[in-house]
This record gives C-alpha cells, structure tokens and sequence, in this order.
C-alpha cells in the first residue's frame, strides 16, 4: 500500500518545543513527517503537518488521543485527520 | 497534488469554529419483509431486523468523527411506512409495533427512528386510520418513535378528511405530553409531497421505492454560510452572494458526499443520497436567520425576507448538486423556529409572524417547522394551517410539511423548552377567527392542472 496521508494541526500560544515535542511523539510512533508549515496567524501559533501513517505503531485513535494528551501538556490544541477530507472538500 | 496552507486552515476553521458538522447519518431499513397479520410477529421481526442490520451503526459514525475530525451529530434510521407493513392488526396493538421500534432504537444507539407513518393523500385504508389513531398514545408512550403523515400530493389533491383528523391528533399529541410543552407534537409531521429518503427528523421513512437497506446523508452549514457571507464587503451585490454560498456549500456537501460513501461501504450497505440542506441549531452563530440579516435585512421576517431565502435556498442547491451525483430529500434551507436561535429571536422582536413562515415556505425546502402555537388553539385551526400548506406544496410540486405545537396551557408570548437540538420556542399568535365550517366539510381538494401555470 502506498502513503497513507493524515493532517496533524496545532493550534495555540507560542512557547518553546511545540515542534520537538510533536516530532518525538510521531518519531516514537513510526510516523514519517511529509511537510510542515508553520506561521502566526492573529498572534497565534499555527502549525500544519502532513504525515504518513501507513507504518505507525498504534491505532489512528490511540495516537489521536496521545496527540490530544500531549497538546494539553503544551497548552496548544493538536488535532489529526486523515487527509481523504481535505481532498474531498478542496480538488475536484 | 498537496493542500495550500490555507486551504488546510479553511477546513479546519470551518470545522472548529463555523460548526461545520455532519447533521446527520440516517440508516434506511426496508421492513416489508416483516409484515403478517399477528402483530407480536411483527413486533419481533421487526425488532430483530433493525437491531441486526443497524448493529455497527453508531460505532462506524463515531470512527468516522474520529478519522475526519468533522462531528456527526445524530445517528438515526428510517424504516418503511409502519402502515404499510402493519395494514392487518388491529388498533390497540400498534403500541406493540412502536415499542419494538423504540427499544430497537435504544438498543443501537440511535436517538431516532422515523417512519411510524402513513401515506394517505388520496385514501385511508382501515391500517392507516388505526395507526393514524394511535399515534397520539404512541409519540407519548414511546421515546425515540417518529411519525409523518402524507395527505397531499400534487398529483392526488389534499386529503381533507386526513387534515381535519391530524388537527385533531397534533393537539391530542400535544395534550398527553403536556409536562413537557407538548414535545410529542415536535416528533410528528404532516407532508405534502413526502420525499422517501428524507434523512431528516421527524419526516424520515424508506420509502416503498427505496432499496433493502441505504445510508442518507444530510449536511449541515448555516455557520460557514455565514462565515463566508460576513467577509463580504458591504458594497457586495446579490450575484457576488450567490456565487459565496455555491462555493460554499460545494465545499460542505463534498465533506458530506465522502462521509455517506465511506460509511455505507463500511457498514455493507449501499449510499443512498445526500441530503444538502442547511438545518439550523439552537447554538449562537448556526442559524438560517442570521444569514438571511446578513444580507441587509434588519430582522428575519422583515419584508425582503422571502426574497433573501429564495436566494439562499437557490444557491445553497447549485453549489451542492455539482458536489454530489446523489443529491435528494428535502434539499434547501430549513426554518424551523425553535431550533434557530436567530429566529427566535426574530419572533421575539416581533418581526416574524406564522403568516411570514408561511410564505417563505413557498420558496424553501420544508415548511411550517417547530412553531409554538397557543393551547387552546382550536384543532380546525390547526388543521387549516396545515391545509394552507399543503395548497402550497401540491400547486407548487413542492415538499411542505407542518410540525406544530399547540404548547398545552400555554399562551402567545409564554415559552416551551424542548432541550438539545429542539431548542426553544416563543408561543406564537394565531389567527383567531375560526375556519370550522371549512375544515368540516371533508372530502378531498382535487388535484391542480399543471398546464396554464401560473
């Protein structure tokens, strides 16, 4: 099976390691990072993330969840969705 | 080919904060294999059936929340016209057949099941009036039942003796569910021109046409809608609006298109159709009002309104239909009152009167929805109501529908409280003069010739 595509967003108040801590998290899980893009959007921090899942450990839920737990840790929102939504709502 | 970082952050945003939401995943479940003439039988067959065909229903909704980050509000099923399937018992055992599709709802999870219905628009058979009979004991003895009752087509005419007789049924509905403002009347509907796979509350069956079993989508989006439309400079004109709301609900009808697709492969059914449709919620900021002010009216309700909605409602209807290939249902924009916090609003003020629904309701998908009428109402009134709207839809060929609520021992001005996606509702005046000796006179209103239109 080729890639398997999810969109990781977070979303919250700048502070030092939300990129780190997000990367170790996916690293540990078998995630390959495909793209990042990252800007200040009205003074908050906005980071999109497109990865492969094809290969992860755990379950998309389990890692949802880890993603989740972690964002509260961080004080920022994280969120995954896979990347069918995207395409559906945005290429013709 | 990859996503721009503001297409990513548009889907997002319309998600977290312009409550884009999937409004709802209804099961269609044909149930004329479960018909007899002993209604324990039934009951059984009946119950076995859906518990067995919804059994992952709601797991494969919630995993496909969880995969697309998009909520799916309500999970529900539609099943055959319980008159059809239940022609032959007798009329104090259709609790029976109601009980089993409620404790079949409860026992998969959904939070409704339509299609506790009749279709009688140009004719009873003794199966409709008896279950016709029992739905006041039913929508009050019951949790999850819905009901509908067809009594006009464009090509029947009106049933008038099945419009006096649901005057009488909505308040006697309403009546013995009186401790809670009459909430058995929001779950029962009377139709013209009923399309059969409706997802929606409370007009939903699976229809005669319908297949054996069949995933309806219906989406939701008053929230982007008025996202989009908010950015607009002031200076914008009605093609510049137009053309803001196609996209949009192109956008909003393919996240429901891929939702439908994925869960009637999952669940081993076919997709049926999708449903595009803006349905309002009680919540601030997801209402069909607001966006009809958005376009320059002071209040919902004002003159100018049917205007706006006939728009809207257009619109709302090109963007969507590119979107999917299996567009039905109702399809449009919903006004109910109680569910619409703008339009609560507007009643409130004074603005929006029933004789303004109405006439929205000539260029809108649904009809008079949700609406809090006095107690004492009298029930020939309540059934002209709902003959002025069926006139509507049989000569325009169009779906109308009343869902009414005489509030028991409430008056214009007081309030109802239904809770969750009901809402709330302001009591609203009704004409008082008395339409008795038109709603008595029974028979059927023939059918409209369709050449010399106008």
């Amino acid at each position: 099976m080729s890639e398997q595509k999810a969109i990781i967003s977070v979303i919250g108040v700048d502070r030092v390691g939300i990129i780190y801590n997000v990367s170790k998290l996916l690293a540990e899980n078998n995630i390959n990072i495909l793209d990042i893009s990252q800007t200040i959007l009205k003074d908050i921090f906005t980071m999109i993330m497109i990865v492969d899942i094809k290969n992860s450990t755990n379950d998309f839920n389990i890692l949802k969840e880890e993603l989740k737990n972690l964002g509260e840790n961080l004080g920022v929102k994280i969120d995954i969705q896979k990347e069918d939504i995207f395409r559906a709502m945005h290429r013709l | 080919m990859g996503f721009a970082f503001e297409e990513i952050e548009e889907t997002i945003r319309m998600v977290q904060s312009e409550k884009l939401d999937i409004r709802t995943i209804t099961m269609g479940i044909s149930l004329r294999d479960c018909s007899g003439d002993n209604a324990n039988k039934i009951a059984e067959k009946i119950y076995d059936k859906i518990t067995r065909k919804a059994e992952n229903l709601v797991k494969v909704a919630e995993e496909l929340e969880s995969e697309f980050g998009i909520p799916i509000v309500n999970k529900r099923i539609s099943v055959t016209p319980i008159a059809i399937v239940a022609d032959n018992i007798k009329k104090d055992e259709f609790i029976k057949i109601a009980s089993s599709l409620d404790k079949a709802a409860k026992n998969v999870g959904v939070n409704f099941i339509g299609g506790y219905s009749a279709l009688v628009h140009k004719g009873f058979t003794d199966g409709d009036l008896n279950l016709i009979n029992s739905i006041p004991q039913v929508l009050s003895e019951t949790e999850r039942v819905c009901s509908s009752v067809n009594v006009a087509t464009t090509k029947a005419g009106i049933n008038m003796d099945a419009v006096a007789l649901m005057g009488k049924i909505i308040k006697d509905t309403a009546y013995r569910t009186k401790e809670n403002d009459g909430i058995g009347a929001a779950k029962l509907v009377v139709f013209c021109n009923a399309p059969e796979d409706n997802p929606f509350m409370a007009g939903a069956f699976h229809g005669v046409g319908e297949g054996e079993c069949v995933i309806n989508v219906g989406v939701s989006g008053p929230g982007v809608v008025l996202a989009a439309l908010s950015k607009l400079p002031k200076s914008a004109d009605f093609g510049q609006i137009s053309e803001t709301i196609k996209k949009t609900s192109f956008k909003i009808t393919r996240a429901g298109e891929l939702i439908g697709r994925l869960a009637a492969q999952r669940l081993n059914t076919s997709f049926g159709i999708l449903d595009l449709s803006l349905a309002p919620t009680p919540e601030i900021g997801d209402s069909i009002a607001n966006i009809l002010e958005s376009m320059g009216l002071s209040k919902c309700g004002s003159h100018g309104t049917t205007a706006a909605l006939a728009l809207l409602n257009d619109a709302v209807k090109k963007g969507g239909v590119m979107a999917s290939s299996y567009v039905g249902g109702l399809s449009g924009a919903f006004i109910p009152v109680s569910e619409d916090a703008g339009m609560i609003e507007a009643v409130e003020a004074g603005a929006l009167s029933i004789e303004k629904l109405e006439a929205m309701t000539c260029v809108c998908s649904v009809g008079l929805d949700m609406i809090a009428i006095p107690g004492d109402t009298p029930y020939e009134t309540i059934s002209a109501i709902i003959a002025d709207e069926m006139a509507i839809g049989m000569i325009n060929k169009k779906t109308t529908a009343v869902r009414i609520i005489p509030a028991p021992g409430k008056k214009e001005g007081d309030y109802v409280e239904f809770g969750g996606l009901l809402g709330h509702a302001p009591v609203m005046k009704v004409n008082s003069f008395s339409p008795k000796d038109f709603i008595e006179r029974g028979g059927r209103i023939p059918a409209p010739l369709h050449s010399l239109n106008n």
